[in-house]
């Protein structure tokens, strides 16, 4: 790294560690969203539909969509302020930040959480069914809104402890655990909501499958402002709500002993046992707040009261789940960096929706750019290096440290940059 | 009884391919846990090459030519897609869980995308007829009339079977025979051991670990589009039903081994067909629907081969053979 500031011996803020994480993600960012508008020209220019004034407005889209505006008379596209499209955006962002933040936390303890998917479904059972039975015996919205939420929570952090029970005690590697805790959790909900008519909707016609919203009982969460900021929109006090959990979130790993005691499971969960930790401990209670937090995230996303559940979920696990890994790799697994990459992800799929309405091209673009941004942060190792080597050679530093090698043999599961930074972390306490 | 065994056979077949694509990667040391994003490209290749060979005016008697020859090219595009995580995994040194996640969001992503580019909705079929139509081997097959039976065994195996069932018996002898007989194979399971001592005997680790990744890619390409065919009846919609993270349990449930993982997915496919079946499924030819009449809610059965898998894991994670340098970027300097 670096050279360290002689005077406060700390590193200057835009050389440091943090900043060459926003660096790297930025860059992928960049080449994400090129690799996007390459595939908007490729099939522009195969395609006899689209023109080339098709293909310019795809591209703007594909950057600029969240600030469309729609087509005015000419039909050329308008960019501006949108409201709805922007408070759109906070409200989709609630469930990315807290999947992102549930699969932030588990990869701090050295877990990859990829079921936040299975979580988040028990979420939304817990919150459904407790805020519409609540709501129905006519107890207090607030203590109904309350109930419902931690409900949902509870059963995300039981079936998030799941994987983490079966890596505690008999070391099985938590990626398969989650897929199948995933799969019988959709089971699971499709189950139970298949067994009780009275959540179905059949008051209206045509929502054949879908759960009752909560708002026909009137518990949802406050606007609190949102309604002020983004008329027309769907956001309301969840995106407060999220903000709060992800500081919160921060604090704990970063200011508790808790938090220390996770990290250096993560880093090395070996040596956190000889030092004295309770490995077993950190990890079930690890992989039980990644739980909570994904169901959180369905738990506030169902609690705004218009978004409406399809039950039938047996054969597909939600988008939410696996979209919370890009927003933690994005953010570098930084808690309050999860805020920024939850809202940009949720950017892309307004973007994604605009390029639909307004193109002749389709929402999954977004996707694709997605996947592409993941794809480079597996090595964002390698970006760092080579953005840390550059400012290296500009400010002439001679005493840097060799860049640490990949995992050491005997961690195969604690993800590499992980274990690098924890351990110099760990070396300053 | 022979129906019940044909069902198990078409939801086992493609997982035992993908779950022996799985081991010829993991036993060279990569984690590939893009099998489900390549399973869904070469499904939607597949079906894309079939509508090309039917476009380009191939007949419906030459069903089962078209059917290898979109079924070896399905696999080319899955060596290909399977290079991206290679190119991260071994090259890159990156982290190979989060470089398969990766593979597995684009996959369904460019899937979707070129569907709606091509036939403006989510699913995307064959230009005409079907896939029971133009590649089931059936009595007529062979000039016999409609109808026609070949007494029990000969049916199982001769009526209204898939040609696939056939290469699924010829991957796993292959396989098989690669990894335990060959040089190359032997190599091959080194690199995944440990790797410092294979490249100390002149071994390619690099080389040995593109050869596992790509095999695995080709294998999952090929299982793709034999569940495309014979489970989703030759459409392709950026979705394999979970079968490429099935196929990864049923590979750690057979424990890394082609012969266990036969087994297992044989046992899995049972359980799948049971779960799709159960209320139809009449066992010993009485008329009385067993299963059907024990009232437990059919959700039991769907998640049956989930919920035995965990028991199996927590069974048999003391004497689990997980290749010792799995996922461990291999690093010429390290000790």
């Amino acid at each position: 790294m670096p050279r360290k500031d002689p005077v406060t011996g700390k590193l200057k803020w835009y050389k440091s560690e943090g900043a060459v994480a926003v660096y790297s993600a930025l860059i992928s960012i960049l080449i994400g969203m090129a690799v996007g508008a390459v595939i908007v020209i490729i099939v522009g220019l195969s395609k006899s539909n689209i023109s080339s004034s098709g293909i310019v407005e795809g591209i703007k889209l594909v950057f600029l969509g969240v600030f469309s505006t729609g087509r005015d008379s000419a039909g050329q596209l308008v960019f501006g302020f949108n409201g709805v499209n922007m408070g759109n955006m906070l409200f989709r962002a609630v469930p990315l930040i807290m999947t992102g933040l549930s699969v932030a936390i588990a990869f701090k303890t050295g877990l990859f959480n990829i079921g936040a998917a299975g979580q988040y479904l028990m979420g939304t059972m817990g919150t459904l069914s407790v805020g519409l039975w609540l709501g129905w015996t006519g107890c207090p919205k607030a203590i109904a809104w309350l109930c419902a939420f931690l409900v949902g929570v509870l059963l995300g952090a039981l079936w998030g402890a799941i994987p983490g029970i079966f890596k505690a005690f008999l070391n099985i590697n938590e990626v398969i655990t989650c897929i199948m805790t995933n799969w019988i959790a959709a089971n699971l909900v499709t189950w139970w909501f298949d067994a009780h008519e009275m959540f179905k909707n059949s008051a209206e016609g045509g929502k054949v499958g879908y759960i009752i919203p909560l708002k026909n009982v009137g518990v949802v969460t406050p606007k609190l402002l949102m309604d002020k900021l983004f008329a027309g929109s769907q956001a309301n006090g969840g995106f407060w709500i999220a903000v709060l959990i992800a500081i919160a979130m921060w604090i704990m790993m970063t200011k508790t002993t808790f938090g220390y005691e996770l990290r250096a499971c993560g880093a090395n969960r070996h040596a956190a046992k000889y030092a004295g930790i309770n490995d077993k401990k950190n990890i079930i209670l690890s992989m039980a707040i990644a739980g909570a937090l994904a169901a959180a995230g369905a738990s506030l996303y169902f609690l705004s009261g218009n978004t409406e559940f399809y039950w039938s979920t047996y054969q597909k696990l939600p988008a939410e789940g696996f979209n919370g890994i890009p927003v933690a790799l994005l953010a570098a697994n930084h808690p309050i960096g999860v805020i920024f990459s939850g809202i940009f992800m949720s950017m892309l799929n307004i973007s994604g929706i605009q390029l639909k309405y307004l193109t002749a091209y389709n929402e999954y673009i977004a996707d694709i750019i997605i996947a592409v941004i993941v794809y480079l942060s597996a090595f964002s190792m390698l970006i760092k290096m080579m953005l840390s080597k550059r400012i290296k050679h500009d400010h002439g530093n001679v005493n840097a440290e060799p860049a640490v090698s990949a995992a050491p043999a005997d961690d195969a599961e604690a993800p590499a940059e992980i274990v690098k930074k924890e351990t110099k972390k760990g070396g300053q306490k | 009884m022979v129906f019940l065994l044909q069902q198990m056979m078409l939801y086992a077949v493609p997982l035992m391919i993908v779950a022996l694509a799985g081991v010829c990667a993991e036993r060279s040391g990569v984690i590939n846990l893009a099998l489900e994003g390549i399973m869904i490209f070469g499904a939607f290749m597949g079906v894309v090459f079939v509508r090309m060979f039917q476009d380009g005016g191939w007949q419906q008697s030459q069903g089962q030519i078209i059917m290898i020859l979109s079924l070896i090219l399905s696999g080319i595009c899955g060596i290909l897609f399977s290079m991206l995580l290679a190119f991260s995994a071994i090259n890159l040194k990156a982290d190979q869980t989060i470089g398969g996640t990766a593979l597995n969001m684009l996959a369904p992503a460019i899937v979707m995308f070129f569907i709606y580019m091509i036939v403006q909705q989510n699913t995307m079929g064959m230009s005409q007829g079907g896939a029971a139509g133009w590649f089931m081997i059936k009595p007529q097959t062979f000039g016999y009339p409609k109808g026609y039976s070949f007494g029990p065994i000969g049916d199982f195996f001769l009526n209204k079977v898939y040609l696939t069932s056939y290469i699924c018996i010829l991957i796993f002898v292959l396989v098989s025979v690669f990894l335990y007989k060959t040089k190359t194979g032997m190599r091959l399971r080194s690199c995944g051991e440990n790797p410092q001592a294979a490249d100390s005997l002149g071994i390619n680790v690099y080389k040995m670990r593109y050869l596992g990744v790509g095999l695995s890619g080709f294998l999952a390409g090929v299982g793709g589009f034999t569940f495309a065919m014979t489970t989703a009846n030759m459409t392709s919609n950026g979705d394999v039903a979970g079968y490429g993270f099935l196929a990864l349990a049923v590979m750690i449930f057979g424990n890394w081994t082609p012969l266990n993982i036969a087994g297992g997915s044989i046992l899995f496919g049972l359980f799948k067909c049971i779960a799709a079946t159960y209320s139809t499924l009449d066992i010993n030819g009485d008329g009385v629907f067993l299963l059907n009449e024990l009232g437990v809610s059919p959700y039991v059965y769907r998640m049956l081969p989930y919920i035995i898998t965990l028991i199996v894991l927590a069974f048999t994670s003391k004497s689990s053979r997980v290749p010792k340098a799995e996922g461990i970027p291999y690093d010429k300097g390290q000790r």
